[in-house]
């Protein structure tokens, strides 16, 4: 993984003593709360209903273990012994006091950490694939890309006050892990006829208010272009992006009121008398991004020999052979596999993890998988490079860990934002919704049955938790001060992106359990065999779904 | 008499700034003396104005550096205007005239920017800084133009991204 140099980690505590004298400027009253409040938030800083929250980057979702050791010294030090795995593979603190802000990211600073543009009207952190690196069908690798991004990106001194926040994500793979069609920009890695390596450059898609699959506004730059398009895309954003209602802001509602051709254009335009400068990249500074990102040291292993180990340890082990299945994935190289942890056990908030289990993460890291793990926008942890002949170990102390939860994919592996209990700008509750759902589907056996089915909860419209891109998606709303829940149908992040369309009208919070049940028993009494559910929603469309959920409901 | 910023040392601020008119720009009566019009007065007067070496032009964070564009080099003083501090737009505008249209004057940030954009800003070319609020301690603001010292990508100040400088 990225290793900082000098030049970084001047930069970063420079950062830190910048932020700090702005903290005191603001506790002192000498900044407004209005001024301050654009700064704090390129720091990670939000006020939210009960206590400030503070995001920390995750870049591209690498962690090493010292950083986990660090991030559990820091919820225990400085918060209430857990944090959070985001929807864009970041880690929030939910109780962190403003004063001791400074102290945390000095903290952070140490161990190559930050909460840099992790929110604000700025380019946020990059993200990509989790399995980056160790995917059978990834084309090419994307993190030195990621890294390249992530450094031009950062303390961009033209683009810190965009109309609006701005993010990237890079998909490398065949399999989109990395939902580029719903980002600002997105970026796929593709390989020209000649070998040469390019992006396919997407723009404009986006979640919250308005959601839009991105368009595709070229099909091959060569990479060495990358800095300059970015830029280019950037500078007609900053300079033509409305400003007058936060709401319109988006680079999506830009692309559409433009159409994708104009908004090309206009981007082709600016990069032609930006492109061959020396932000151009040479193939020395691809060679030494790469660098950061070699192979670990693997060992030559037997594929049969594993394959036949995992055989006798799940003959008379139906609960390992489940994990197996279900949260453990091919590897590129013979006799290895990347696990995923599941953040996502009942009666735990989604994505929540504590002190403990992230240094337990640490050790596992360390002694399975070359010191390194990654947080998922799926919000779980994986580890990438875990030998077939250790998962029956690695299972047994996840499971004593608390997340060996056989759920990855499933109904239960739910994505949800913090929503009311925590989020200022939640219109509704959507943790006790998600654990609603996860008692009411607690058979495993059943779930497992169900096979893939990505349900996403959102407690406002703003999306964190993804919902129109979930097979089922649930959005919180606000009725004259109650909560409802509104149930989306047929969404997907993945290479078939699609936004979900609107089931009918909300549910009280008590009926969510019994509507999701009853979708899910309209899939399995239509399935064929093969199907998972949003192959049959796409084969018999809402129709059956809607006239069953509120036959019911009446 | 105001002061500003310019060039990291605290200097008497010489020049007017001519709001923008409400009638037509054309006939608008540009002031003797030093004088920064709106970009507007500029285009419809440059004829004879353009004799004179004591008119700046300044350009609102709506308005294009595209529209001054080849007079830049011609003129003394160009300023970018901030209606609001979160208005990000006369960033990119300040980065026009420097890198595209070679403007080397004095190119000063005016209006309501705050002391902690003066990096960013005089990373994106501008050398000279007019508070709005004549309240601002000058001294301690322009710490802030320290407040980075090294920086990942190219600006109008450092053409060379630091993946170049790193390994040469």
């Amino acid at each position: 993984m990225y290793i900082y140099d000098k030049y970084d980690h001047e930069i970063l505590s420079q950062r830190v003593a910048q932020f700090r004298d702005q903290t005191q400027r603001y506790l002192t009253g000498e900044l407004s709360e209005a001024e301050f409040l654009p700064l704090r938030l390129q720091n990670g800083l939000y006020v939210q209903r009960l206590a400030p929250m503070l995001r920390i980057n995750v870049p591209y979702g690498m962690l090493n273990s010292e950083q986990l050791r660090r991030l559990a010294r820091i919820a225990r030090d400085y918060d209430k012994g857990y944090c959070h795995v985001s929807t864009r593979q970041n880690i929030q603190y939910n109780w962190p006091n403003l004063e001791e802000v400074p102290d945390i990211l000095a903290e952070l600073a140490e161990v190559e950490m930050h909460g840099t543009q992790s929110s604000g009207n700025c380019i946020r952190n990059i993200t990509s694939d989790q399995f980056a690196g160790t995917a059978p069908d990834e084309l090419v690798d994307p993190r030195p890309y990621c890294e390249i991004i992530r450094q031009w990106s950062s303390f961009h001194p033209e683009f810190a006050f965009l109309p609006r926040k701005f993010k990237i994500a890079i998909s490398g793979s065949q399999m989109d892990r990395a939902a580029i069609q719903v980002h600002d920009i997105g970026l796929q890695l593709v390989t020209a006829d000649n070998g040469d390596i390019g992006f396919k450059i997407l723009v404009g898609g986006g979640l919250g208010r308005t959601p839009v699959i991105g368009s595709v506004i070229r099909e091959f730059l060569p990479r060495i272009e990358i800095l300059n398009y970015l830029e280019a895309i950037l500078r007609v954003y900053n300079l033509h992006g409305r400003r007058d209602n936060k709401y319109k802001a988006r680079i999506k509602i830009l692309v559409r009121a433009m159409g994708p051709e104009a908004f090309a254009e206009a981007v082709e335009k600016e990069w032609t008398q930006i492109k061959e400068s020396p932000s151009t990249l040479r193939e020395e500074d691809f060679d030494n991004a790469k660098a950061f990102f070699t192979e670990p040291a693997y060992e030559a292993l037997d594929e049969t020999q594993a394959a036949t180990l995992l055989d006798q340890q799940t003959a008379d082990n139906v609960a390992f052979s489940k994990w197996l299945q279900r949260n453990v994935r091919d590897h590129k190289k013979p006799g290895y596999a990347a696990v995923t942890l599941s953040l996502k056990p009942t009666g735990i908030a989604p994505g929540d993890v504590t002190d403990s289990q992230l240094e337990k993460v640490a050790d596992l890291a360390d002694q399975f998988s070359f010191g390194e793990a990654r947080t998922t926008h799926e919000q779980n942890m994986v580890l990438a490079d875990v030998k077939k002949s250790d998962l029956f170990a690695l299972w047994q102390a996840a499971r004593e860990a608390g997340f060996a939860t056989p759920n990855i994919g499933t109904l239960t592996d739910l994505i949800c934002c913090p929503g009311g209990d925590f989020c200022s700008l939640a219109n509704a509750k959507s943790i006790p919704i998600a654990e609603a759902i996860q008692r009411q589907f607690n058979d495993l056996d059943y779930v497992y049955d169900l096979g893939d089915l990505d349900l996403n909860i959102s407690g406002c419209m703003n999306a964190c938790g993804h919902h129109h891109v979930g097979h089922i998606g649930i959005l919180g709303v606000d009725k004259k001060g109650q909560e409802f829940y509104q149930v989306m149908l047929g969404g997907s992040a993945s290479n078939d992106a699609s936004l979900a369309k609107v089931l009918g009208p909300a549910f009280g919070a008590e009926d969510m359990p019994q509507v999701v049940q009853t979708i899910v028993n309209v899939f399995l009494e239509n399935r064929t065999q093969e199907e998972i559910f949003i192959d049959t929603y796409n084969r018999i469309g809402i129709a059956p779904f809607k006239e069953r959920v509120y036959a019911k409901a009446s | 008499m105001p002061k500003l910023v310019k060039d990291g040392a605290i200097i008497d601020d010489q020049w007017a700034l001519l709001a923008k008119p409400d009638t037509d720009a054309d006939t608008v009566e540009v002031p003797t003396g030093a004088v920064i019009i709106p970009l507007s007065v500029w285009l419809a007067q440059k004829q004879h104005l353009s004799e004179r070496t004591d008119v700046g032009v300044w350009i609102d964070s709506d308005e294009s550096a595209n529209d001054l564009a080849e007079d830049a080099k011609t003129l003394p003083l160009i300023a970018v205007n901030f209606p609001a501090f979160m208005d990000g737009r006369s960033f990119s505008n300040a980065r026009l005239l420097r890198e595209r249209f070679g403007f080397t004057g004095e190119l000063r940030a005016v209006g309501g920017f705050i002391r902690d954009q003066l990096c960013y800003l005089s990373r994106c070319g501008v050398n000279a800084f007019r508070f709005d609020d004549d309240s601002v301690n000058l001294e301690e603001a322009k710490k802030s133009l320290e407040d980075f010292t090294e920086f990942y990508q190219a600006g109008s100040d450092q053409p060379t991204p630091l993946f170049r400088r790193r390994t040469a």
